[in-house]
């Protein structure tokens, strides 16, 4: 697969090209025949185990979010011994938990137009035409189940008077297709998911270990067969074997830093199964999510959601003269410039959230932000108000409501909301085929971590969608099919890689330990989240990720020179947590930019400015990039691009209009 | 019963034993107090009372009969309570081993968090007042049935009417948060607290131990008049 | 802003603990109360010495795993999650003490961290609903009155920090327990199991050693959520019935 053919533009200080390019492409195994019947088809030619068996085989899940919380509950359901992992100290406090508007399923209850064939082309077209038309097929399929086992397992969605479940819109859609629970939905869901997941603890199907985060993933003859973690607590490293591993780690964004994700999020599972061979996909595809609470100073930790949802209600505005620092209530109807509405008039405040966030972009460019630092825009919800009165938008959105006056002590109903975009969900991640597995034999990864539904942008309420789909149904279908036709070794942690990869895992530890040097750990993590918002953000040029190469190289190298990380190995330090996280981010930040530099066309979220229509949107070049960007790690040597081309046999291939 | 047996070693089993039984103890109180407020009414009201409820229902019992009753039901209860009030305050010590070194209390009031001593305090005072007005032990004087003679020549004793003043202010803390209490253990509040239902609780934890202090109150202030 | 913090430091389980001093200058008003907290072991490290451990992981104030008692008061007494806690809600000059959440089932594990498994065991003893993947009937087939979908989201909003057993003066995590009893108690779709799951909670809560409730409501006063006292007042309703029916912890 690594015949070099093709090699790329040098960064001047190296005699090296920046990546290689493979003459071979992934296959992604999309079973053939009609769209709406490949994932039945599949389903039918699968293998079995049986259920006497199942107990005989073990499998990993790392992750207890929706995806993985999900499969490892369903897997347990089933029969299988399943070891289940989270760095936190509940599976409940996975990051999916923070996700607040809803989640899209094509039930069409309300009878306005949808189908799974809309969700289906509403989330290709999202996603810019560089997703996986099966996968995105499959996704709408499942979304109507979801919905079910939701409800049945007690989620307590919004409900109509009659008791019929209410719906709601969000972006990128025409139609009212969200289902949600208050701003809660993604606490809801997960809790949903954790109720199955502790069920299954209670039966001893699924054996938790929380406070546990892998550090590597162990290969035995080129197949994944086990893990190793680090207890938290005691900072012991531990191996763990099994037939499988899934891992459903969620995304990468905290490579910038501030973000809305979590603070312990972290790309070390995913980064180190691709330095054991997991090729990684497209990871420049990264959502910048439009409404988020602006950055206050320098001390900040992390960015607010305030979700999509109230963009159903709120109108995004800034004021038409740059430098007007009128209060906003003292701006009147006319020097206001309600730019979504006037620039896509159709989505006007639901147009998709790579759109939203570029146009913020510009108007603060150009000098019309609000706030201090001028880096915001207003999303009023004035006009709902008078229009539906305050009770009904605190009933829609009180806890968000709440949330935003805690942190800026303003208060959302009588002055408009300062939004401004942060980073927000990766759609990249380690590749996988229609069966959710990577090019690793045995190594299966699901939701976030995997890059497969959401092509260059996600639309919102679709991320919940992906995770219950991934781990409710895909994963349990897919995983046994592997165990019945892999027919696993039975192995034990005695085996000489666990051994190997401890030993590795310990001497990168105590070299960190050793460095001692006179920065800590977060600066270092600030100053590369500058690097990559600044050069690698929402504007990217071949000028602007040729820098950040050297900058991130160069704050690589320093870092393991001069980081000073206290405590010892072998205790609770967090640290050295941070620390371990950090030092993956820096190198996934690289592969970052020459994704970013290699993707020479604007698509999604990934916007080149060499690359624009005189609009100022992005330009598509599908000739020479209708293809999945599939990295393959190669040592100290350049990374090696493998292509998945990518086959759309249903979708004609459009310019995105949101107009 | 299976379910009951295994109810009553849960905490919430426990708790709603003590709300039955403090509930019972509740209802007694308030016609006690009832009773006691024939006192203004003269001695014959008051005594007449008092063998009212020595005759009560005495073709089918016999004398005293329905007053052993009540008075059974009362110690059980009572021992209930104080024992489930026992095994519950040593799980809540022992649920805290090392204490925080600072507290503040957002929600807790003065008697809720007293109940502890509070049950101890009327525990006390319960005995002494049966020594003196019920089986005439403890005071000098006391003439069986003549309840409005022995209130007199016991109220007399300032210290003694001050202390059962002070003891019922110890009442009315325990009731304050006892009988609201006892129908949120008994899943009876629902909706959020502050509601007429709790100020209506809140009346009677009050006005039950005034009404009996009223007594005392009453004939220090005829002693200091007649001086 | 400038002030003083009085830590609570043990560096392990088994280790004891003691207060340590920490002086906090140049405070911006706006930071929340974990970034100052961050600023803090930034110039703890760089004195070489060991920072102060505390989780937090979302700091929205949803996923529950933050948690510090500030002066005597779980999160701090604005009924938000600590992460959600600004210090524009302090006072110039202030000495703050910071300790752990203190209950027997809540071992410290190292200065600010606690372990609340506990939690997850009560869950795990009845917290669900037996629904298994693919079985589920279409959404709309059991309708649920609006009414009770909504008291059902007042509870099921509970973020599992266990605030309300830190809080409690009897170390009971009744509304905790409550909460999640109550939320499956209001849905059509939760009733199959409603008494053997209240048996089952309450069983486990009481054997993992919280106290019992004595209804002060000190728990829902810090409770980030806003569950109100009624989910204690609902599950001992659940269990009564529960025992009425015959439900016991042999049959759950």
């Amino acid at each position: 697969m690594t015949t070099v053919i093709e090699t790329a533009p040098q960064v001047a200080t190296s005699t090296k090209p920046l990546w290689y390019v493979s003459d071979q492409t992934l296959d992604a195994h999309v079973p053939a025949g009609p769209l709406d019947r490949k994932w039945d088809t599949s389903k039918a030619d699968m293998k079995l185990v049986a259920p006497h068996n199942r107990r005989k085989h073990t499998i990993i899940v790392v992750g207890t979010g929706l995806a993985g919380g999900a499969a490892a509950a369903v897997l347990g359901e089933q029969g299988y011994n399943v070891l289940n992992f989270c760095y936190q100290d509940s599976p409940r406090r996975a990051h999916s938990i923070a996700a607040q508007g809803g989640i899209n399923a094509a039930k069409n209850y309300r009878n306005d137009g949808d189908s799974i064939w809309r969700l289906f082309m509403d989330t290709v077209k999202g996603g810019d035409y560089r997703s996986r038309e099966a996968n995105v097929y499959r996704l709408a399929q499942l979304s109507i189940d979801i919905i079910d086992q939701c409800v049945a397992s007690g989620v307590p969605f919004a409900r109509e008077y009659s008791g019929y479940l209410d719906t709601r819109s969000f972006g990128g859609a025409q139609v009212a297709r969200t289902f949600y629970a208050r701003g809660q939905t993604g606490q809801q869901l997960l809790l949903g998911v954790y109720s199955s997941l502790v069920r299954q603890m209670d039966r001893g199907m699924v054996k938790m270990f929380p406070r546990q985060e892998m550090l590597d993933l162990v290969l035995v003859d080129g197949v994944a067969r086990g893990i190793l973690a680090r207890d938290l607590v005691t900072g012991e490293i531990k191996s763990y074997a099994a037939d499988a591993v899934v891992l459903c780690t969620g995304g990468y964004g905290n490579v910038f830093f501030l973000s809305t994700y979590a603070r312990g999020a972290n790309a070390t599972a995913v980064w180190r199964a691709h330095k054991r061979g997991a090729l990684f996909a497209n990871p420049c595809f990264t959502q910048i999510h439009p409404t988020c609470i602006p950055v206050k100073g320098d001390y900040q930790s992390k960015l607010t959601l305030i979700s999509e949802s109230v963009r159903n209600d709120g109108r995004v505005w800034v004021p038409k003269k740059a430098g007007d620092n009128r209060p906003p209530n003292e701006i009147p109807e006319e020097d206001r410039d309600y730019y979504l509405e006037r620039m896509y008039p159709s989505y006007g405040n639901l147009a998709p959230r790579d759109i939203s966030s570029r146009a913020a972009k510009r108007v603060c460019d150009e000098g019309r932000g609000v706030g201090p630092g001028g880096y915001g825009v207003y999303l009023d919800l004035r006009d709902a108000i008078n229009r539906l009165g305050k009770k009904v938008i605190e009933e829609r959105y009180g806890n968000l409501m709440e949330m935003y006056e805690q942190i800026t002590d303003e208060n959302p109903y009588e002055v408009p909301l300062r939004i401004y975009p942060a980073t927000h969900y990766t759609m990249g991640g380690l590749w996988v085929d229609y069966k959710l597995m990577s090019n690793v034999p045995g190594l299966f990864v699901g939701g976030e971590a995997n890059f497969s539904d959401h092509g260059a942008n996600r639309l919102g309420a679709s991320a919940l969608l992906q995770g219950l789909a991934d781990g409710y149904w895909v994963l349990p279908a897919t995983l046994p099919d592997y165990i019945a036709t892999a027919k696993p070794e039975p192995i034990t942690t005695q085996d000489e890689a666990f051994a190997e990869a401890e030993n590795e895992i310990q001497a990168k530890i105590r070299r960190l330990l050793a460095v001692n040097g006179s920065k800590t750990v977060a600066t270092f993590h600030r100053e590369l989240g500058h690097i990559m918002w600044d050069y690698v953000g929402m504007a990217r040029s071949e000028e602007s990720l040729v820098s950040a190469l050297s900058k991130i190289r160069h704050l690589r190298e320093q870092y393991w020179r001069d980081v000073r990380v206290s405590g010892g190995p072998e205790e609770l330090n967090q640290q050295l947590e941070h620390a371990l996280r950090v030092a993956d981010f820096l190198e996934l930040a690289e592969l970052m930019a020459i994704d970013a530099l290699a993707r020479d066309e604007s698509c999604g979220a990934h916007f080149r400015v060499e690359h624009q229509t005189a609009e100022g949107e992005a330009e598509r070049d599908d000739e020479r990039f209708a293809y999945v960007a599939a990295w393959g790690y190669n040592g100290a040597e350049p990374p090696i691009l493998v292509k998945e081309p990518l086959v759309y046999e249903n979708v004609k291939l459009a310019v995105r209009s949101y107009k | 019963m299976v379910g009951v047996l295994s109810f009553y070693r849960t905490t919430i089993g426990k708790k709603v034993i003590m709300a039955i039984t403090g509930g019972i103890w509740v209802l007694y109180v308030m016609l006690h107090m009832f009773g006691n407020l024939k006192f203004f009414q003269g001695a014959e009201a008051i005594d007449g009372w008092a063998h009212f409820l020595r005759t009560f229902g005495q073709e089918v019992v016999g004398y005293e009969g329905v007053l052993w009753l009540v008075r059974i039901v009362l110690v059980v209860s009572l021992v209930l309570h104080v024992w489930m009030a026992w095994q519950l305050s040593r799980l809540s010590w022992a649920s805290r081993p090392v204490k925080y070194s600072r507290r503040r209390w957002l929600a807790a009031d003065f008697s809720g968090r007293t109940m502890r001593w509070g049950g101890v305090f009327i525990a006390v005072f319960l005995v002494i007042h049966i020594g003196q007005l019920t089986t005439g032990a403890l005071l000098n004087g006391f003439q069986e049935g003549e309840v409005y003679r022995n209130l007199i020549l016991l109220f007399s004793n300032n210290l003694i009417a001050a202390f059962y003043i002070l003891m019922m202010i110890v009442l009315a803390l325990h009731l304050n948060h006892g009988i609201w209490s006892l129908f949120h253990s008994l899943g009876w509040n629902t909706y959020p607290s502050k509601s007429l239902k709790h100020r209506l609780c809140q009346l009677v934890a009050i006005a039950v131990p005034l009404g009996f202090a009223l007594v005392p109150i009453s004939i220090v202030l005829m002693g200091v008049m007649n001086v | 802003m400038n002030l003083t913090l009085n830590v609570w430091r043990q560096p392990n389980a088994n280790a004891p603990g003691r207060f340590v001093t920490y002086p906090v200058n140049d405070i911006s008003p706006d930071m929340s109360f974990l970034e100052m907290l961050d600023i803090v072991n930034e110039g703890i490290v760089h004195q070489g010495e060991d920072p102060i451990a505390f989780d937090s992981d979302c700091r929205e104030g949803i996923c529950g795993i933050c948690g510090i008692v500030i002066n005597g008061i779980p999160h701090g007494g604005k009924a938000s999650t600590t992460c959600q806690l600004y210090m524009r809600h302090f006072r110039e000059g202030e000495t703050l003490t910071l300790e752990p959440f203190r209950a027997r089932p809540f071992p410290v594990l190292k200065d600010l961290i606690v372990d609340r498994t506990a939690l997850d065991r009560i869950m795990s003893a009845g917290g669900f609903i037996s629904a298994s993947v693919g079985s589920a009937p279409d959404g709309n087939d059991m309708l649920v009155p609006k009414n009770n979908a909504e008291a059902a989201m007042n509870y099921a909003v509970c973020i599992g920090c266990g605030a309300c057993a830190a809080a409690c003066p009897n170390g009971s995590a009744m509304l905790f327990t409550g909460a999640k009893v109550a939320h499956m108690a209001e849905l059509p779709q939760g009733q199959p199991e409603r008494y053997q799951r209240v048996v089952a909670m309450l069983s486990e809560h009481d054997e993992l050693g919280f106290g019992s409730c004595t209804n002060h409501g000190e728990c829902s006063a810090v409770c980030p959520a806003h569950i109100p006292m009624s989910a204690i007042a609902r599950i001992n309703r659940e269990l009564t019935q529960a025992a009425l029916r015959g439900y016991s912890s042999a049959t759950a």
